[in-house]
């Protein structure tokens, strides 16, 4: 409360002091920022990596960040809706960067002497940019975008896309072979979340979103390249090399379950903790049906068959599971799943005979189709990608499938009786919505989609084992599915990138891994409970219950329609 | 007032209902019974069990003992079944799904009357679009009967309180019901939603749909109900015309209490 105070009076004060002199103090801050960031910021150069924090130094990595946004909020200046939000971002975040530089670096070196005039010029510019936005006059609603040009609309929705995917490659390349990594993690990070703040400020997401549902066809198709781009663009950045494809492999099963697992919580709000289970039925079917070399049966099935015995198998599972607990509501439902999840972990680790117990089923041989072998790596369009690049391929057609599963039935009688069941289950039922046999479907449609993903992630992984199917992994998926945005496909996905990608990133920082990776978690909730890709109902549900927060709701009507019914 | 002579058909007759709570008796041993072409008011103190009775009716409810009929089948079982034979409700405290437009939320209405799965809404075959389209088409004529066809993309929550109630009673016509039962359909107006409301009940009776009313109203009880029936801690005390039972002593020592002697 107190803090809050503080800062009120002292945005008061530095409006008070500032007023008529803004323009030209965000001026005098932008070009101290720009000619700050061209110039170095240490005496030693180009050469960071003799430092040994593991935190934050480095020279040449950081600048580009502070140019960057120092260029944003010079847009952010001529842009007029939005814009004080937009300029306290991004010169938020240049603080952060010089800042951070120069705390490690005086850590480091225990002085002075190792700075050079740049990152004074540029410290001093991005307070000076903060205090000149402070002062702007609080932002008018964002406005509208209006409607462009066809061929207009339609660039901005496939750049958009270009743009994400270019933005992921270089996240999943900046710092890994040059010696100030971490320094330039953080910094890219940094630059990141102020960028990515004072681009939503100036409702540009907002407004690219609305052009999404505009065209929804070139969305979908260049999303779809773009997302096939991505194995031969980061192996040509990474020099052939199959760690991100592989990583990108084990994002595309979890994203397909966390889809399917949207249906249950997002739509239909039944919270399952063990979820899990069902990926991981499929997961042994498969393990079984397909020819494993240490395994307890001999059969071999072609996969396109395997892979629908184990969404099969699965889904009835969830059946059997379902109808006797699904009468349950809310905690009581969470804590049987959660049981559920806990008594599938321990067949599978006491029923040898059938499990191979702790070890497993081990040596699943990789995929054959016809005569391509998704064990070796291929050469296409002069790319060499690496075989998890052939898992990675089937994953997306997979997901395309889960999408469309999820979607169709979101817009049927079906996806708005799970949406009535969620919202207020009584009223629901007193409406003529069976509810028990509607969340039987539900959950049967979840873990069918979990079945047929953990059919393929028994392949990418080789192996199943009881370990991979712990409840960690079910609380995971529903992070993913939480954090990316509840009842979204979008936001599946991107959840599922973040949770997956995001420790894989912060190995650099060792030993405090887990613990970036909690502070990062709480921080986007804190700052974004309605998830990266909110549903736009949702969105309405938490704006309204936390007056404070800043997003502007977007409103789908005209809002001459509300205000006519208000005023009746 | 409709002039044609329509055989009268007795729509829903219940007899002895009872309903206990562990000691308590909330409904006790009552006889209630609508026909065709009516409008039943339900009056009755507060916790006199006028809306356990509604939930024993709708089966929300399983009542102790007694007997339900609706047009001469015995009803029974869950809620939904109990819509799907006929009766559709509202309910006292606003029941609507807020995060739903209002069109959504008349949509959920036409669900017990649909039958499209999961397959054909996958692969949108010919029945779902079928129907899909002829629920989009009720769906909006039942928002057009209660004067909402402007706002249907609005957000339930979003909606001021009147058109809320109004939204709720056309998610309840969209079930196709035989008979409709409005707990409260006037709670928290004022004078000129009540007259509104007052209004939209006389055209559903007109537009031949028999309706239960529970209200605390009194002038939208005898302006508007054919005949009512006045629950007191649980017991049936006194049922008939409304001026009848406006003139009951008894009703009035309910409501007032006896006159000290």
């Amino acid at each position: 409360m107190s803090l809050r105070t503080t800062t009120d009076r002292l945005v008061a004060e530095v409006q008070t002091r500032l007023t008529g002199r803004t323009r030209p103090t965000l001026l005098a801050g932008a070009v101290l920022v720009i000619v700050g960031s061209l110039l170095p910021w240490l005496t030693f150069g180009g050469y960071p990596g003799q430092l040994k924090s593991p935190f934050f130094f480095g020279d040449s990595g950081v600048r580009i960040f502070t140019l960057l946004l120092s260029v944003a909020f010079l847009l952010a200046l001529f842009a007029l809706p939005g814009r004080r939000k937009a300029g306290i971002a991004a010169s938020l975040g240049m603080v952060a960067i010089t800042a951070g530089t120069f705390l490690s670096v005086l850590n480091e070196r225990g002085g002075l002497g190792a700075f050079a005039v740049g990152i004074f010029l540029t410290g001093i510019g991005s307070v000076v940019a903060l205090l000149g936005f402070l002062a702007l006059p609080p932002d008018v609603e964002p406005g509208r975008w209006r409607r462009k040009p066809q061929w207009v609309e339609l660039l901005i929705v496939s750049g958009a896309q270009l743009a994400l995917l270019l933005v992921v490659v270089y996240a999943l390349d900046v710092g890994t072979d040059d010696g100030a990594r971490s320094s330039r993690i953080i910094g890219f990070f940094l630059f990141i979340i102020a960028a990515s703040a004072a681009v939503h400020a100036l409702g540009v997401f907002a407004g690219i979103s609305t052009l999404y549902r505009r065209h929804r066809g070139v969305t979908i198709a260049a999303g779809s390249l773009a997302a096939a781009a991505f194995p031969f663009l980061i192996s040509e950045v990474q020099d052939g090399s199959a760690y991100w494809i592989r990583v990108a492999a084990s994002i595309g099963v979890f994203a397909a379950a966390a889809i399917g697992l949207n249906i249950v919580v997002g739509q239909a709000g039944l919270l399952d903790l063990g979820y899990v289970a069902f990926f991981g039925i499929g997961a042994y079917v498969a393990a079984l049906l397909g020819n494993a070399n240490l395994t307890t049966s001999n059969i071999d099935l072609p996969f396109y068959i395997v892979i629908v015995l184990s969404a099969v198998v699965a889904a009835i599972l969830g059946i059997i599971i379902g109808a006797p607990t699904l009468r349950l509501r809310g905690d009581y439902l969470a804590i049987v799943t959660l049981g559920f999840g806990e008594i599938f972990r321990l067949v599978a680790q006491n029923y040898d005979k059938l499990t191979r117990g702790p070890n497993g089923i081990s040596g699943v041989p990789n995929l054959k189709v016809g005569s391509y072998d998704f064990g070796d790596s291929h050469t296409v369009l002069g790319v060499d990608l690496p075989y998890f690049a052939n898992y990675y391929f089937i994953e997306l057609l997979l997901i395309a499938f889960v999408i469309i599963v999820f979607t169709r039935l979101a817009t049927s009688r079906i996806g708005r009786a799970w949406v009535a069941i969620r919202e207020d289950e009584t009223a629901a039922q007193a409406m003529g919505v069976n509810t028990i046999s509607m969340k039987l479907l539900a959950f049967a449609i979840g873990a069918f989609l979990a079945g047929g993903a953990g059919a393929i992630n028994a392949h990418v992984a080789t192996q199943v084992s009881p370990d991979s199917y712990t409840f960690l992994e079910s609380v995971t998926l529903l992070a993913a599915v939480v954090l990316g945005g509840m009842g979204t496909v979008a936001g599946a996905i991107l959840g599922s990138a973040v949770l997956i990608a995001l420790p894989e990133k912060l190995r650099t920082f060792q030993d405090k891994r887990l613990l970036f990776y909690g502070i990062a978690l709480i921080l986007m909730m804190r700052f974004r409970p309605t998830g990266i890709v909110p549903n736009s109902r949702r969105k309405l549900e938490f704006d309204d219950a936390d007056p404070t927060s800043g997003d502007a709701v977007t409103q789908e009507q005209p809002p001459s329609t509300g205000k006519a019914v208000m005023a009746q | 007032m409709t002039t044609t002579a329509v055989a009268v058909e007795r729509v829903l007759d219940a007899k002895q209902v009872v309903k206990q709570f562990g000691g308590l008796t909330a409904v006790n041993k009552v006889d209630f019974h609508i026909d065709s072409g009516e409008i039943v008011g339900l009056i009755g103190p507060n916790g006199a069990g006028k809306t356990t009775f509604f939930n024993c009716l709708t089966g929300l409810e399983e009542p102790t003992s007694g007997e339900i009929r609706y047009r001469g089948e015995i009803l029974s079982g869950k809620p939904d079944a109990v819509v799907k034979t006929g009766l559709a409700r509202t309910f006292q405290n606003i029941r609507l799904f807020q995060n739903m437009t209002a069109l959504e939320n008349v949509l959920v209405g036409r669900h017990c009357r649909t039958s499209t799965g999961p397959i054909s809404a996958i692969f949108r075959g010919p029945k779902y679009k079928r129907e899909e389209k002829e629920s989009t088409a009720a769906a909006r004529g039942w928002l057009d009967f209660v004067g909402l066809s402007r706002i249907e993309g609005e957000l339930a929550k979003n909606l001021p309180y009147g058109d809320q109630r109004r939204l709720e009673i056309a998610r309840a016509l969209a079930t196709d019901p035989g008979l409709l039962l409005l707990d409260e359909p006037t709670a928290g107006m004022n004078p000129i939603e009540t007259a509104q409301a007052m209004a939209l009940v006389n055209s559903i009776r007109d537009a031949g749909l028999p309706v239960i009313v529970i209200e605390h109203d009194m002038k939208f009880i005898f302006n508007l109900c054919d005949r009512v029936a006045v629950l007191v801690q649980g017991q049936l005390l006194v049922e008939g015309s409304p001026a009848e039972v406006q003139s009951d002593h008894r009703v009035i020592e309910a409501y007032l209490g006896a006159p000290v002697e």
